[in-house]
């Protein structure tokens, strides 16, 4: 039985069943309700959610309190039983902040509904108005053997009728009307060729709704593609014949959550609520791996492996949706330089320099980026969309800037822009001249000026992660790791020293010599070995010989916790003092001044930039990380 | 799966579906027992119990359920065939 649901929405903490308790007291906050609703929730979840939001809404003033983005009044016209689509249709309203009111007209009594002055349709006052009508409605009891011509001017009173609706319930409001496309459930009589059947079901359907789309255009409708959606997730996630028969439901409530979004995306675009730009992080995300670590020779992408096509194939992608109007921007934890030029200088990337609207590249949090980003292009931060590998990135935008869209991308990016695209993010309804030269537009405006950083909560984030840092001597089970990381990290990185196997094992063998391997686990999962320390004692002073640590952990302030280690290890090795060295290379940048940051000394400075600096550690006093350290035995 | 969890874990979708966090749910349970289980509810407790064992009824096997034992065997046999 395949399910649709909204797979691009991350899993509710801890969900099973119910919604957790606090969601579903009246006293639950708007912003609280909102942030459920922009979870992956089933139908049943998804109904619960609905009845918090009416019990809430009969508490006399509550909504008014409300921060809502707006308010949509909905007739649903169908022919078909469409009550059971009301809940996933609120709450796909509330993942936007829209406050919805839905009437739903008995099912089949649309015509006299919109005919009669005093019935309860003209009394709601819709300002959107839902047409949806199942092909039985609109065909009758098909004969297959009707010739062509027939079978066409079927097609043609069925779009009149249509259409006719359309004009009664221009009559009822100025809004938006959504034209559902017919789904097909008949099944075919002949095959691949069922077109050559004039009479055939499912051929007169898919002509049908051929024709309701030039219509709509002409009358100014907007198009629900229900069609689209069958095809593209099958048949049966969205119609079952069992409840057809008993219910009269041509959706299954099953398919309730979906079916409400995709409405809910129609509306919202219409009143400009749809993203406009998307954020891109950059490695592992526009390429596999990573540009600070394996250069620009090394990332994946590009002819020669499958995960390189894949990852060109998803540029490819973005590059039509910002050819579309949608404006791209990129937020990574990179070098600058070497960032920016590898969008020119790699011969396999087909998103370029020109492509991106606003480039930020630094070391500082995603969120404090992304709300600059969106200054820096004068939009909302409610109009980005982010898109980013990492589930620290994405937790971290989540949790800051929940108005931001932020997909569970896949892991494999072979899936990325599918994710994107089924989330429906950048919904449009109409294609304006504007939209195809935005990029530029963006590009040109571009202001230049220092944007003031607005306060991220790091600290508190960093604290719900939940982080200990696994530590222990080297040991042979984890040796290759520790060869392969010593050897390959070239951003966190003191002194870029590389190691040999033997070396390493040569100074294990040390008595005077410190070996610290750190290992990440926190909320999120097992980073596995993320860094490494070398020192060497010599008298009262401990020379720290490799400080290395890769870059997916940087930001979480474990270099705090990795130096209250260091200085815990080596008092036990009898020392008084520490002794770090930094060499600069293309790429340790980011490390130039982390003695300083540390409170470390300078006591020298060469010519050729490095330095040399001291920790007296009779008065240094352990910094305060939101890690927690703990010795393990020493598994790789 | 025994029929005792499956019990239980259709009680679950049963309370949730009617919400009725505290409604006692007993395999002699029927439909008309709960004045909230009605025809719309019905169609969203079938499709959620399908969901949630993966099995899929035939039409004419929900037109014949009488009380939640009929719906716990039924799920049972799916599930051990």
């Amino acid at each position: 039985m395949r399910i649709v649901d909204l797979y691009w929405l991350p899993q509710l903490a801890g969900i099973h069943q119910r919604l957790p308790e606090n969601i579903c007291s009246v006293d639950a906050s708007w912003p609280d309700l909102v942030s459920v609703a922009n979870s992956r929730l089933n139908f049943l979840q998804t109904n619960q959610l609905d009845r918090v939001l009416s019990k809430r809404g009969r508490t006399a003033g509550a909504s008014h309190a409300d921060v809502v983005a707006g308010t949509v009044r909905l007739a649903v016209l169908s022919s078909s039983t469409a009550e059971h689509l009301s809940a996933g249709i609120r709450v796909a309203g509330l993942r936007r902040s829209l406050a919805v009111e839905i009437y739903t007209g008995a099912y089949g009594q649309y015509m006299q509904e919109l005919e009669d002055r005093n019935s309860g349709l003209r009394k709601f006052c819709a300002d959107v108005v839902l047409f949806a009508f199942h092909a039985q409605h609109l065909f009758g009891e098909l004969e297959v053997g009707l010739p062509a011509d027939e079978s066409g001017k079927l097609v043609e009173s069925a779009a009149r009728h249509i259409v006719a609706t359309w004009r009664s319930a221009r009559g009822l409001t100025s809004g938006q009307i959504i034209q559902q496309a017919v789904a097909s459930s008949y099944p075919c009589l002949m095959g691949s060729n069922e077109h050559r059947l004039p009479g055939s079901g499912a051929a007169l359907v898919d002509r049908l709704n051929e024709r309701i789309r030039r219509l709509a255009e002409e009358e100014g409708v907007d198009v629900l593609a229900i069609d689209s959606c069958m095809a593209r997730d099958g048949r049966d996630a969205w119609h079952d014949p069992g409840l057809w028969h008993s219910a009269k439901q041509e959706f299954s409530p099953l398919a309730g959550p979906a079916y409400g979004d995709l409405l809910m995306r129609l509306v919202a675009a219409q009143r400009g609520r749809s993203c406009k730009c998307l954020v891109l992080d950059l490695d592992n995300t526009l390429w596999g791996g990573s540009l600070g670590e394996d250069g620009l020779e090394g990332i994946q992408l590009g002819s020669g492996s499958a995960l390189g096509e894949a990852y060109v194939a998803f540029q490819r992608y973005l590059h039509d949706l910002s050819r579309r109007g949608i404006v791209l921007a990129v937020c990574s934890k990179n070098d600058p330089v070497a960032a920016r030029s590898a969008f020119d200088a790699h011969p396999e990337m087909v998103l370029r320099q020109a492509d991106i609207a606003c480039f930020v590249a630094n070391w500082d949090d995603k969120a404090t980026n992304l709300r600059a980003i969106a200054a820096q292009l004068g939009i909302g931060v409610d109009s980005l969309a982010f898109a980013d590998d990492s589930p620290f990135e994405r937790n971290l935008a989540r949790r800051e800037l929940p108005m931001v869209a932020v997909p569970e991308l896949p892991e494999d990016p072979a899936y990325f822009a599918r994710c994107i695209a089924d989330a429906g993010y950048f919904e449009a309804t109409r294609i304006s001249s504007e939209d195809l030269a935005r990029q530029d537009q963006y590009q040109n405006n571009l202001a230049r000026e220092q944007l003031h950083a607005v306060h991220t909560d790091l600290a508190g984030y960093l604290q719900s992660l939940n982080m200990v840092l696994h530590w222990a001597p080297f040991a042979g089970v984890s040796l290759q790791r520790v060869v392969q990381l010593a050897n390959k990290t070239n951003q966190f990185n003191l002194r870029t020293q590389r190691y040999t196997e033997s070396q390493v094992l040569a100074i294990m063998q040390r008595a005077d010599a410190l070996t610290l391997q750190l290992r990440l686990i926190d909320r999120f999962g097992d980073s596995g070995i993320i860094g490494i320390v070398i020192g060497v004692l010599s008298g009262n002073t401990l020379r720290i010989d490799a400080w290395l640590m890769s870059c997916r952990v940087l930001g979480r302030r474990i270099e705090e916790a990795t130096l209250n280690l260091i200085v815990a290890e080596a008092r036990r090795l009898g020392a008084t003092e520490l002794q770090g060295e930094y060499l600069p290379t293309q790429k340790n940048g980011v490390v130039s001044d982390l003695y300083s940051r540390l409170g470390f000394s300078r006591v020298a400075l060469r010519e050729d930039g490095s330095s040399l600096w001291v920790l007296q550690m009779s008065d240094y006093v352990a910094i305060d990380a939101p890690i927690a350290l703990k010795r393990s035995d020493a598994r790789g | 799966m025994d029929k005792q969890k499956i019990l239980s874990e259709i009680a679950l979708i049963v309370r949730d579906v009617v919400d009725r966090p505290d409604l006692q749910i007993s395999m002699q349970t029927t439909a008309e027992n709960v004045k909230e289980w009605d025809s719309f509810n019905h169609i969203n407790i079938v499709v959620a119990v399908e969901a949630r064992f993966g099995v899929k009824f035939h039409t004419a096997e929900i037109e014949e359920l009488k009380n939640v034992s009929d719906l716990v065997d039924l799920v049972w046999q799916k599930m051990n065939t």
